[in-house]
């Protein structure tokens, strides 16, 4: 597990990386330069991938990446058709509903996986404030249900038990 | 090229419900190879849906999304014949988009 951050996402659209591949330096070469973590983009897909946020490898980064500033617990964020102990990390269904008014994402943290934040949800007006999906867990940890609602922030907290890793290798 | 998506979207009451199962391999940067060499990353990023070309969700993923992944919600409106699209793209900038109509 102990893997130099650098090395985790290898997201690299930017116009550099253009001007490499055209250049004729090819895919070794890419390879080469985004293993070694000198093609990090900030540019390209920051507006539409927080990098940041994403590489974040503690809650507290990530909130602080994703503009959170003292977020709130709240008892009208819910986790639906979410398990207490899961057999299979690698396949955990989260579901999480809203019932704060005006609420307008919904992003899901991992408190004790490598990469903390698992998935942000944009919820145009008209869409219902609940979402599943299936996540991977690297072990029993805390899971963060983070709403923004009318600009402020909110959270809910759900230990879910994790009796065979989803991170292995 | 990405395999389709499986895509059904259903009027439930006033609004329609989405559920979609993507095929990706959604790999962590986190696991090694045979060999001990790090497998490189590769997942999908961002995901958008549409209902008659409005954007009814965008979403960002990191690594920790599962394989093959697996969205539900609802948004109010859409009757049977709309057009729903979902698109994916990934961080080695792969792209697939998938239509279906709600039924």
């Amino acid at each position: 597990m102990s893997v130099n951050p650098k090395q985790r996402n290898p997201t690299s659209t930017s116009s550099g990386r253009r001007a490499l591949l055209k250049s004729g330096s090819g895919a070794t070469l890419l390879a080469v330069l985004s293993a070694a973590g000198l093609l990090r983009s900030r540019s390209a897909l920051a507006q539409s991938w927080n990098n940041a946020a994403f590489e974040a490898g503690a809650v507290n980064e990530a909130l602080k990446a994703l503009g959170v500033a003292d977020p709130r617990q709240s008892t009208d964020i819910a986790f639906v058709q979410t398990p207490e102990i899961a057999e299979n990390g690698a396949v955990v269904p989260i579901g999480v509903t809203s019932n704060i008014p005006k609420t307008e994402s919904i992003a899901i943290l991992i408190e004790k996986n490598p990469n903390v934040l698992a998935a942000v949800f944009e919820l145009p007006v008209g869409t219902e404030p609940a979402v599943r999906t299936n996540v991977k867990m690297a072990q029993t940890s805390n899971v963060i249900a983070l709403v923004k609602a009318d600009g402020r922030y909110y959270t809910a907290t759900k230990e879910i038990k994790v009796t065979l890793g989803g991170c292995g290798g | 090229m990405a395999d389709p998506m499986k895509i059904r979207a259903s009027v439930v009451g006033d609004s329609t419900e989405i559920k979609v199962l993507m095929s990706h391999e959604m790999e962590t940067g986190q696991r090694k190879d045979a060999k001990g060499q790090s497998i490189p990353a590769w997942f999908i990023q961002s995901v958008t849906v549409t209902w008659n070309d409005k954007m009814v969700l965008s979403a960002q993923w990191g690594t920790a999304v599962a394989k093959n992944p697996f969205l539900s919600f609802r948004f109010k409106g859409g009757a049977k014949g709309d057009r729903v699209a979902i698109t994916w793209t990934d961080n080695r900038g792969d792209k697939r988009t998938d239509m279906t109509v709600i039924g």
